[in-house]
């Protein structure tokens, strides 16, 4: 049967990844276009790394089709690879070597000239802002500087991919915030990226659409704008009651909103407008400790579409 | 090819690193050990007699069999950790993988990495040995070629193993059960025919006699005696060196694909 030539960069149909008894990834559609920014959402063992790291041609598939690039990981894994970038979610930067040295040696790998990988080392120091801790070495670095340099290193063969495992997860807010700057930037050059991550925050900032993952599988599909009118309400109110009134609420929220969640340590009431609610409920005789009107993220979508938590 | 080099690459940037002390304690190792016990051990046993040792002066006899154990040990710690560290600690083959790299470009570069320091240790101790005065033969220079390939024949097995590993705690196990008792036993300090007769087809198992006993037989000269011998040693080291290496660009990529 010939496989028919795609516009997308990656192209899944019942991609589907077994460890033994295991079903890592269950079967899932979807297809990456160029230039846009993607992202799989979903809570650690959802399958996301392992979907990754096929697309990443380092991972034979089980079952299903996939194509990157056009391409059959299968037979083509060192030509696709030649032409991705990846930004895996555990360091594997040479710790013993400087931050240049890592970058140039990166390049040889792609059979890049010395003369070249050096010239793209430059600008890619300073694209990283890295240029002051060239001749460092690598292992000192805090835990942000190395995901710069990861990510610096990643494109170094000017990919026509650039996919990234959990690019943030283990660093503080300003590491991240300066993180999504540069990736932000690579997006804006039209660079295609491929994400994964647990945090909301992130898929929020940097995707131009992402498919939610849970089990093994992707259970919603759409741009987090989308995914949070189909799946959520305009606004959240969320009441926080002592721990002996959160115990004995039973029914008294009832017909307050649209929708009722009612987490562990806070209840979740989901309208459209978030200050009549929290009204209503006091008019009630409900005396909340804390009162928050927000609106709703792609953590609702998740809990809506689970029935659990993003983390865990 | 290429990728192998470039594995290559990497290695030599590295080693760059160290390379001024791992050159010096390259000199250092076989100064020390040929002037304690070439020179001052074997002054004793010269004076006992030298007919065991088929007339040689003990330093003649210790020296070729030192310059293979020699590089027998560095290829131990050569195939551990460096293997152990890509694989698991900084993950630097995973790094390659992610790249037009394969596998057996980064085992075999990494191998072959291994033969280049074996071919430095070695040449650096035949030029103590010479300067020791030691060699009786311009066959000496053969040595090096053979203690590499000694050396290999290890390389490739504990490569092989180390890529098994998550940690280092059976590391121990191979050089306190392995390399050690192979220093002693394999005719590098006194021929094996002193030791009991039941033990001696034993170190036929042992690459290092092997190695020993045709490096000997190349930096004395001695090699045209038995040269049927001198063939099955160098066939079953190549035997060995191939079926290692095979066997380690396979398990390194079983564990890169495992992730």
């Amino acid at each position: 049967m010939p496989e028919t030539p795609t516009t997308s960069l990656i192209h899944a149909r019942g991609l589907t990844k077994r460890f033994g008894e295991f079903t890592a990834v269950d079967a899932i559609d979807f297809d990456v276009a160029k230039g846009e920014s993607f992202g799989f959402l979903g809570p650690n063992g959802a399958g996301k790394t392992s979907t990754m790291r096929m697309i990443g041609c380092v991972s034979p598939i089980s079952d299903g089709t996939l194509r990157v690039l056009d391409q059959d990981p299968r037979v083509d894994g060192p030509t696709i690879r030649a032409r991705i970038g990846v930004v895996p979610q555990q360091d594997t930067l040479d710790t013993e070597l400087t931050v240049r040295e890592n970058l140039v040696l990166y390049g040889r790998y792609f059979g890049l000239s010395r003369a070249e990988c050096a010239r793209r080392a430059e600008e890619l120091l300073d694209f990283a802002q890295l240029t002051e801790r060239a001749n460092d070495e690598v292992e000192p670095l805090s835990g942000g500087l190395k995901r710069r340099l990861t990510i610096a290193r990643a494109l170094i063969n000017e990919p026509d991919l650039l996919l990234l495992d959990e690019p943030t997860t283990g660093l503080d807010p300003q590491a991240r915030h300066l993180l999504w700057d540069r990736l932000y930037r690579l997006k804006q050059r039209g660079v295609t990226l491929v994400l994964t991550t647990h945090y909301m925050d992130e898929a929020e900032q940097l995707c131009d659409r992402l498919v939610v993952m849970d089990k093994a599988r992707i259970v919603a599909e759409g741009s987090p704008r989308q995914l949070i009118d189909r799946y959520s309400t305009k606004e959240v109110t969320e009441l926080r009651f002592p721990p002996d009134v959160h115990d004995s609420l039973d029914g008294k929220l009832d017909g307050l909103a649209d929708r009722i969640e009612k987490l562990a340590d806070r209840v979740l009431l989901y309208a459209d407008d978030g200050e009549a609610v929290a009204v209503a409920a006091h008019e009630r005789g409900l005396e909340p400790e804390t009162v928050l009107v927000r609106r709703s993220t792609l953590e609702d979508v998740f809990l809506r579409l689970t029935g659990r938590s993003l983390i865990e | 090819m290429a990728g192998l080099t470039r594995v290559l690459e990497h290695r030599a940037v590295q080693y760059r690193r160290t390379f001024r002390s791992s050159v010096f304690t390259s000199f250092l190792s076989p100064v020390l050990f040929l002037t304690a016990m070439g020179i001052g051990l074997g002054g004793y046993v010269d004076r006992s007699g030298g007919a065991a040792l088929g007339g040689l002066t003990y330093l003649q006899f210790l020296a070729p069999g030192l310059l293979a154990a020699t590089v027998m040990q560095s290829a131990a710690f050569e195939a551990t950790f460096p293997i152990i560290g890509g694989l698991n600690w900084q993950r630097t083959f995973h790094a390659m993988y992610a790249t037009p790299l394969t596998p057996s470009d980064i085992a075999y570069g990494n191998l072959a990495w291994m033969a280049i320091r074996m071919g430095m240790i070695a040449t650096v101790f035949t030029i103590v040995i010479v300067a020791f005065g030691a060699a009786h033969s311009p066959l000496v220079v053969l040595g090096i070629p053979v203690a590499i390939l000694t050396g290999m024949a290890f390389a490739g097995p504990i490569s092989a193993f180390s890529a098994t590993q998550r940690n280092v705690n059976r590391f121990n196990v191979i050089f306190r059960f392995g390399i050690i008792p192979l220093f002693l036993f394999s005719g590098t300090f006194f021929p094996i025919e002193q030791l009991p007769s039941f033990f001696q087809p034993l170190a036929w198992l042992s690459p290092l006699w092997h190695g020993v006993d045709l490096t000997r037989g190349l930096v004395l000269g001695t090699v045209g005696q038995n040269p049927a011998l001198m063939v099955a040693h160098v066939l079953i080291l190549i035997l060995i060196v191939a079926v290692s290496s095979w066997a380690t660009a396979r398990l390194i990529e079983r564990r890169l694909v495992r992730g």
